[in-house]
């Protein structure tokens, strides 16, 4: 009996059996939908856990006002596909009522705000239980983070509480008020989902894809310009060849440069900006990101 | 039942062009001086898994400290600066890849009192990496850890002998260390064991063969992590499959569905096979398997399926399928094992817990601790205290429901299970069963 069992199979097997065992110990469970590749693909494998069941919880989506259409076009396409549920929380609805208040300025957005949002969302709909597309190699604070992470009954995360994981075993006991939230896809890498989308036929946001797009020079990226960013006087928007490597509000989510209109072209490129990030080391250029910073925010 | 177009295959999906060829796990332990944190720094360089970002950090902190090189433990040394903050010391993963092999490191410190930490990261790994400072020999903490991965049921270890540039590169050194390790290995049950000579610092033998022992005949680390053969037991074992959840979609097109969702434990399955439901030992065939939509004619250790049945029987969450020709589990509600005490609490005597044993949950109290483990001489001697912290103990479980399991040797995940705190919901243990 020969076993084809490509790494790929074995962490799709672990992400639908983490999947699955969050629908068997939850009573209100959701996938966390942010329209990203990481989402898409927890998504992809939730309707594969239960095939040829419908997917038996709702998809979540915290709804900052600040969308591309383009995102918007694509949820609402895949919950039809799916027959799924949709729950969105409104960040306008949050400001509205006085529970969250707006950024002002410039360079104001709706990132921090997002998370007021969040928890009356789980509130509301009563969820016990979110899961999303985070993976542990994407920083090094998340290199401890649980497949199953407790929150306690104010929503935060408590490092010094986890509870151990052993073998398969995830153990999802809670008292009243608390949530978890679950990471299927926690053991993938970043180019692990790259090959997955394209091994699996994952259609994706045209986002993703170099096209080009009108977009401004700011804090170190290509941010596109749209009604809900003000353009400062030294600002110029200029069209270019762009893609998005991460997908977000859209006064955030900046872009890179890029010829990659396929996926195989992506793959290709996300494979060789290591290597040359790597073989640009001596470069003398500074990074506002510093292990020590993204280690306090991530423990604290 | 089976309403799917697409012909039913062996093997669901292709291997991947261009991609990796298989997972590796691996667990690591070690002190923060042994030079283990250096070691793991130069593979996820080597293996191009640094980032630029990190990498400018790196720099400018051994600026900082004043080294010259630019000092490769600043990649996972996280747990020192943690130590001193007092932040839980814990598993921290890793990833990276080659050509050849993707790899996780579940990366441990490896000091006595973390010992809950090493069986955390031990019990997902496939193959134990143990440094060994050439100059100190075969140690307490060098036997704990073989022993750990004894216990553990990781059948391969790789013994790196490390900082050989400060004993001169020297063949005797390496032998002798090599025969004192070997034995311990052979106590602590593990089948496997591969011996590396290398320098981490100075990077002989990690990737690149060293020139400095041309006595070794041997591959470097990496290479060796990439070719290395991890026997599973579980491949070829008795078909084991505890399920997961019951999937009913109740709709037209499916109205008679009733699959048992769940990940293939061990051994294989067919379409056709008989099959044993447990508790209880009805039986039933095999009637149809899914990977997703994928109709599939057998399935393997490893895979999440969806199996459907010829019979209704009374199968839900927590039941656990055997192939009925193959040896069966046993059934009992009481279970002899080795516990780990996970919680920082200690064990209150007489105390009620659920137990979790793949995806069945009964209640169960510890009805005798026989035997504690000395965690400096290895010997399980007996004891009448409550188990603390860190403690491995030989227990019996008695149990308020039959539970059909494996033992721990045979099968790692019919054979393992955690006691969790009804009323604060902490896993404060992890058991192996004992045969």
């Amino acid at each position: 009996m020969s076993l084809t069992y490509a790494h790929l199979d074995e962490l799709e097997a672990e992400a639908i059996y983490v999947i699955r065992e969050a629908f068997a110990q939850f009573e209100h469970p959701g996938i966390l939908f942010s329209g990203g590749k990481d989402s898409i693909v927890v998504t992809h494998l939730a309707a594969k856990a239960f095939a040829p069941a419908k997917l038996p919880f709702p998809l979540v989506h915290i709804d900052t006002g600040h969308n591309f259409p383009e995102t918007m076009a694509y949820r609402d396409a895949l919950v039809e596909r799916l027959g799924a549920r949709l729950v969105v929380g409104s960040v306008q609805a949050s400001i509205d009522g006085g529970s969250a208040r707006e950024e002002t300025g410039a360079k104001a957005n709706r990132n921090r705000i997002q998370t007021v949002t969040l928890l009356e969302t789980i509130e509301r709909e009563r969820f016990d239980c979110l899961m999303g597309g985070a993976r542990r190699d994407e920083e090094k604070a998340r290199a401890k983070e649980r497949f199953f992470s407790h929150r306690d009954d104010f929503g935060q995360w408590d490092p010094k509480n986890q509870r151990p994981e052993l073998w398969n075993l995830f153990n999802g006991k809670k008292r009243p008020g608390e949530h978890f939230r679950v990471f299927p896809i926690s053991n993938w890498t970043e180019l692990d989902v790259w090959h997955y989308i394209r091994r699996e036929g994952i259609e994706l946001p045209e986002l993703y894809f170099a096209r080009p797009r009108n977009v401004v020079w700011r804090n170190n990226t290509w941010l596109p310009v749209s009604e809900f960013i003000t353009l400062l006087p030294t600002e110029a928007p200029e069209t270019r060849s762009i893609r998005f490597r991460t997908l977000g509000d859209i006064t955030i989510t900046g872009g890179i440069a890029s010829d990659a209109t396929e996926l195989d072209d992506v793959i290709r490129e996300i494979e060789s900006s290591r290597q040359t990030e790597r073989g640009n080391r001596e470069d003398d250029k500074r990074s506002e990101n510093s292990m020590e910073e993204r280690k306090r925010e991530g423990y604290f | 039942m089976n309403t799917s177009t697409q012909a039913p295959v062996d093997s669901p999906t292709p291997s991947t062009p261009n991609g990796p060829a298989d997972l590796l796990r691996f667990t690591t332990a070690g002190s923060v001086d042994d030079g283990k944190s250096t070691l793991i720094g130069r593979l996820l360089y080597d293996a191009k898994s640094v980032l630029m970002d990190q990498w400018e950090a790196m720099e400018r902190t051994s600026q900082r400290k004043g080294l010259s090189h630019v000092d490769l433990s600043l990649l996972t040394d996280g747990l020192k600066d943690e130590r001193e903050q007092g932040i839980t010391i814990d598993v921290a993963y890793r990833y990276f890849s080659t050509p050849a092999r993707t790899f996780i490191i579940a990366d441990t410190p490896g000091h006595v009192q973390y010992t809950r930490n090493m069986v955390t990261g031990a019990s997902t790994a496939d193959v134990a990496l143990l440094l060994v400072d050439a100059r100190n020999g075969v140690v307490e903490q060098t036997r704990r850890h073989l022993f750990l991965a004894g216990l553990l049921g990781l059948p391969v270890a790789v013994v790196c002998i490390n900082k050989m540039d400060l004993v001169d590169w020297s063949e005797s050194v390496f032998q002798t260390l090599c025969a004192d390790a070997e034995r311990v290995a052979r106590e602590a049950g593990v089948r496997s064991v591969r011996f590396i000579p290398l320098s981490a610092l100075l990077g002989d033998n990690v990737v690149d063969r060293s020139a400095h022992m041309p006595w070794y005949t041997g591959e470097p680390l990496l290479r060796t992590l990439e070719t290395l053969e991890v026997p599973r037991p579980e491949n070829d074992g008795p078909f084991r499959l505890s399920v997961q959840t019951v999937l009913r979609p109740h709709t037209t097109e499916h109205h008679d569905f009733r699959g048992y969702a769940g990940r293939v434990a061990s051994g294989s399955i067919a379409v056709g096979d008989p099959i044993t439901a447990y508790p209880g030992g009805l039986t039933s065939r095999v009637s149809a398997l899914w990977l997703g939509n994928q109709p599939l004619t057998a399935a393997h250790r490893g895979q999440s399926i969806t199996l459907e049945l010829a019979d209704d029987l009374d199968v839900a969450r927590g039941s656990l399928l055997a192939h009925s020709d193959q040896p069966q589990p046993v059934e009992s509600q009481q279970v002899d094992a080795t516990l780990c005490w996970l919680d920082r609490a200690p064990q209150v005597p007489g105390a009620k817990y659920a137990v979790r044993c793949a995806t069945a949950e009964v209640r169960g109290l510890l009805d005798t601790v026989d035997r504690v483990l000395d965690l400096h001489t290895l010997v399980y001697t007996p004891t009448a205290d409550p188990l603390r912290t860190n403690d491995l103990a030989h227990v019996r479980l008695r149990l308020a429901k039959p539970l059909a399991t494996d033992a721990y040797a045979t099968n790692r995940v019919t054979g393992a299970f955690i006691l969790v705190d009804e009323a604060t919901g902490a896993t404060v243990a992890a058991g192996m069963i004992r045969a």
